[in-house]
């Protein structure tokens, strides 16, 4: 009985040790760990759809690009300190070698300073703060899809444009919040308009805004900056309607998945900004199919579709220079991304800036009546497009340091 | 214009009376754990749960079947109060002999399992629910633009507290419920089926999570994180009233969601966590809450 087991457990391990053994043979294997909110707020805008974007940006490209990868995924609850055990976990013990998405800012910057320390790969796309290439820059960080100088400029200036002059602001009380706000209003007051005020809610926990919006609502302003996201921004636009806030309502991050929460009825003629919309060329409609093969009845955001492209641009970049070598050094990879040009169908061609910026150009929605819909998720028009050099914040502008003046 | 405290009147007596709303959802929720705690001596800490499940069986309703939000009103706490009488027929009252840390445990094991059930059916952003035609549009109050719908919402759950009061504190079942707390042999003796009588009141409890889950459904969105997010402050005006006494949960509920409203004013940063300052300012001066009774 005792030998048979010591056998037993003599064979299982070195069972266990075969595969290690041939892998050592081949090229060794990039990890990436996607991670992000599986459970609150931004589940559905990022969570499970982001680790699924990188797994088809995997099967596209690997086998041909003759690399091996292997994905894990976390849920970061939110709470930086969470997501960076869970980063430290990966990098340190797990041989992760990038970390995706992290759909939450204050995540993100954590993130980023926990990378750059271990000398690992960042690529962001669910974060929205535009410190990541500002002072919060770092070599090894890459900031895919949008940010929120992207939000301000596009959507920020288009209601300035017509008309929106004085605004009152209604702010997730933490870093993504505050950036955005920040972002915001200096388009607003650079294009002539005025802040007349705001209001700081706490995130997450607050699900009754009504009382913000009264707020907003007394202070004379002629637009409500909702400076905040997913189930934040919904519950925001539905009690709006409800306590018939007659100011226009400025949704400075609305995504494809809290249109869909809302309802047509509801989200009618808001105003919003995105670098991808699946409906917006064959491309994205090819990349949309593909998605809602895997996952039924969802069609993917823009987080999740820079999740796909900034997994397809890296592994490009690794094949390129090597993968033992874009092991060895996060940073030496994310060079390697930024002196490759970008290319895939959900941005099209595009660059990355020496800040960690990828630069591709931004589009301004309006959602759709209910009659003008025609297909599930047919839900917005498209207003106008700023190109991709105009779309970002000017490269001298944010103070990275690794700008040199 | 008059002014209180350097703010314009209108403004604060629409606060006053936002604050009035959301103390109607404390009350209603707090009730149903103050009746649970008092008669089962149950930590349920699955009410949330149970709430936010209310809300999506009257979204199911509409969504599958086509049934409205009136008869949902009935319907959806029915449902989920069978489902209660479900959790604690074969879980709930295997506990009843061990410590309150077993109860609190296993509920707060089945509100995780029925949210991750829920999210992975149902995603985190929400499903749109409709606001009933005979409910829509908005009161002209003078000082604030009052929407019906919320008007509605106190008033119903008013009504419900004081409904419940009366039953357990007025009537005979209510004595006999009472009765049974305090010495189960004692009253199985004159031939009541206790055990009955708890499933019955675990049930009625997890109904009223269920109403005021509908009553929520037209105005937050209905997602599996609904209940979560307000179980916490829930159990502090629990904790502020006293455990197990009904009426400290209604006063407090209401009284609770006021000071948050005037906060959201003076102070917006800290309406999350004004709530708990209260409960530590309370448990310091009457560790039994403003209406418990010291043990």
């Amino acid at each position: 009985m005792k030998t048979s087991r010591r056998a037993l457990l003599a064979a299982s391990a070195m069972g266990a040790l075969l595969p290690y053994a041939r892998a050592g043979a081949q090229a060794p294997t990039l990890k990436l760990g996607v991670l992000t909110d599986m459970s609150g707020p931004y589940r559905d805008l990022a969570g499970p759809g982001s680790t699924l974007s990188a797994n088809l940006a995997i099967e596209e490209v690997a086998s041909s690009l003759g690399v091996k990868v292997e994905v894990v995924s976390a849920d970061h609850q939110n709470k930086p300190d969470v997501g960076v055990g869970v980063a430290k976990q990966w990098l340190d013990a797990d041989g992760v070698d990038a970390i995706l998405d992290v759909a939450n800012s204050a995540v993100s910057l954590a993130i980023a300073g926990v990378c750059k320390d271990k000398d690992k790969v960042f690529l962001a796309s669910g974060g929205a703060t535009s410190d990541l290439t500002a002072a919060a820059c770092t070599p090894n960080t890459v900031h895919w899809t949008y940010d929120t100088y992207m939000l301000a400029r596009s959507t920020g200036g288009a209601l300035v444009k017509a008309g929106g002059d004085s605004w009152f602001f209604m702010t997730a009380d933490y870093a993504f919040g505050a950036a955005l706000e920040r972002d915001v209003g200096n388009f607003v007051k650079s294009a002539g308009g005025k802040v007349v005020g705001g209001v700081r809610t706490p995130f997450p926990g607050t699900t009754d805004f009504s009382s913000f919006l009264l707020q907003g609502q007394s202070s004379g302003a002629k637009i409500l900056g909702l400076a905040n996201a997913g189930t934040d921004t919904i519950n925001s636009i539905k009690q709006a309607k409800e306590f018939g806030i007659t100011m226009k309502l400025a949704g400075l991050l609305v995504f494809l998945t809290d249109v869909h929460s809302l309802g047509l009825a509801t989200a009618q003629g808001i105003v919003l900004s995105e670098s991808y919309y699946w409906d917006l060329n064959d491309g994205t409609r090819a990349f949309a199919d593909r998605f809602t093969k895997r996952m039924p009845n969802v069609r993917p955001t823009m987080v999740q579709a820079g999740v796909y492209a900034s997994t397809l641009h890296y592994l490009r970049a690794t094949a390129a220079m090597g993968t033992a070598k874009a092991k060895a050094s996060g940073a030496a990879a994310v060079a390697q991304m930024k002196a490759m040009p970008t290319d895939d169908v959900c941005f099209g061609k595009g660059s990355i800036r020496i800040d960690g910026r990828k630069i591709h150009p931004s589009y301004l929605f309006e959602v759709k009546k209910p009659s003008e819909s025609k297909a599930p998720f047919d839900y917005y028009k498209l207003l106008a497009t700023t190109p991709a050099n105009e779309a970002f914040r000017p490269l001298n502008e944010g103070g990275c340091p690794l700008v040199k003046a | 214009m008059l002014m209180i405290f350097g703010y314009p009147a209108p403004l604060m007596f629409g606060q006053l009376l936002l604050g009035l709303i959301n103390g109607a959802f404390y009350a209603l929720l707090s009730l149903g754990l103050a009746v649970i705690f008092g008669m089962l001596n149950i930590v349920n800490f699955a009410h949330g749960a149970l709430f936010m499940l209310g809300a999506f069986v009257a979204w199911g309703l509409l969504e599958f079947l086509g049934i409205g939000y009136w008869p949902a009103l009935i319907l959806a706490p029915i449902i989920v109060g069978a489902f209660g009488l479900l959790l604690e027929k074969t879980l709930i009252s295997r506990l009843y002999k061990l410590d309150h840390l077993y109860g609190l445990l296993l509920t707060f094991g089945l509100a995780l399992i029925i949210e991750g059930i829920a999210r992975n059916e149902f995603g985190s952003s929400g499903m749109p629910y409709r606001i009933p035609d005979a409910l829509q549009g908005a009161m002209n109050l003078g000082f604030m633009f009052l929407p019906v719908y919320r008007g509605w919402v106190v008033v119903a759950s008013a009504v419900m507290c004081l409904a419940t009061w009366l039953v357990i504190e007025k009537t005979s079942l209510g004595a006999t419920l009472r009765a049974a707390t305090e010495n189960a042999p004692l009253v199985q003796a004159f031939g009541i089926n206790v055990p009955r009588m708890i499933s019955l009141t675990y049930a009625g409890g997890v109904a009223l999570a269920a109403f005021a889950g509908v009553l929520a459904a037209p105005i937050y969105s209905v997602n599996p994180n609904m209940g979560s997010n307000l179980i916490i402050v829930v159990f502090a005006v629990v904790v502020i009233g006293g455990m197990g006494s009904i009426l400290g949960s209604i006063v407090t509920g209401f009284g609770l969601g006021i000071i948050e409203g005037l906060t959201k004013v003076f102070y917006p940063q800290g309406s999350a966590t004004v709530i708990f300052v209260v409960m530590v300012i309370v448990l310091l001066a009457r560790p039994a809450g403003l209406f418990g009774k010291n043990a």
